[in-house]
């Protein structure tokens, strides 16, 4: 089976409806950092540590290279293989911005992908509740607080 | 819109009843060329229509009848109708309810033609 959790309770309805509704294989919600903050569809923690990594590399890059255009960013990107599709989308929130990364296969498409998406963008700042405190991030804290991120997206 | 396809979408849209016409990818689910009122959502009409399509036709194949080559989804206030055209396209159309569908599919397949 597969499942969809959350670190921050309320991405995850949301989150389900655009699953569903996409037909996404997986999804990732992070931060521009790579930091998961919800993920549909992985088996992994690797697995979600490296596509956090790799897609959050993508959006810097491209970012980087909007820039030599004259653009102030890319808002999408889309990768279309024979058999699966991937979509990276950056979304402002009142969390400020985050990122999705959606693989699709043949039974969706980047339409449906792109139309589900402007409603999942809807509904996170619909439920996303007021800014927590940021607190300094400290070397001790780091390893303890990413185990603890890849636990809850696991459900361990 | 791109001008190649402007003729027959425009052919398309001057049946009476017929509130807009799109080209679109059949298996991206993205607009090619439309021609349709501001009010429509031709970008989600375009995702939902080549997916519906693309199960329309699994459904047709499966029930042994061949694959689909024209689909017509009556609804409350009016009509959806589609029509695969070469290429990967999809020829789709929004309608009133008592639009003359043989007229309007008679367009369908010029413009189907003209994508070719």
């Amino acid at each position: 089976m597969t499942v969809t959790r959350a670190i921050e309770p309320w991405i995850q309805d949301p989150l389900v409806r655009f699953v569903n509704e996409a037909g996404a294989r997986l999804t990732l919600i992070m931060t521009p950092a790579g930091q998961v903050l919800a993920q549909h569809g992985f088996t992994r923690a690797v697995d979600v540590m490296a596509a956090a990594a790799l897609g959050a590399a993508i959006v810097s890059s491209t970012r980087e290279m909007a820039k030599t255009l004259g653009e102030e960013t890319f808002t999408a990107l889309n990768h279309q293989g024979v058999r699966h599709g991937i979509f990276l989308a950056e979304m402002a929130s009142p969390r400020g911005p985050l990122l999705a990364l959606v693989v699709y296969g043949s039974e969706s498409s980047v339409g449906l992908v792109q139309l589900f998406f402007e409603d999942l963008v809807r509904e996170l700042n619909e439920a996303c509740p007021e800014e927590e405190p940021t607190r300094p991030a400290i070397a001790a804290d780091f390893e303890r607080d990413l185990n603890d991120s890849l636990a809850s997206l696991f459900g361990r | 819109m791109s001008e190649k396809f402007r003729p027959a979408l425009d052919g398309i849209t001057r049946v009476r009843g017929v509130r807009g016409a799109l080209l679109v990818t059949d298996d991206d689910g993205l607009v090619v060329a439309d021609a349709v009122m501001e009010s429509v959502r031709g970008g989600a009409v375009a995702a939902l229509t080549a997916n519906l399509a693309a199960r329309m036709g699994k459904a047709t194949v499966a029930a042994g009848i061949g694959e689909a080559n024209f689909i017509h989804l009556q609804a409350e206030n009016g009509a959806l109708l589609a029509m695969p055209a070469p290429h990967g396209v999809l020829v789709v159309v929004i309608a009133e309810k008592d639009v003359n569908v043989g007229l309007a599919r008679l367009e369908m397949l010029r413009a189907a033609e003209a994508v070719r």
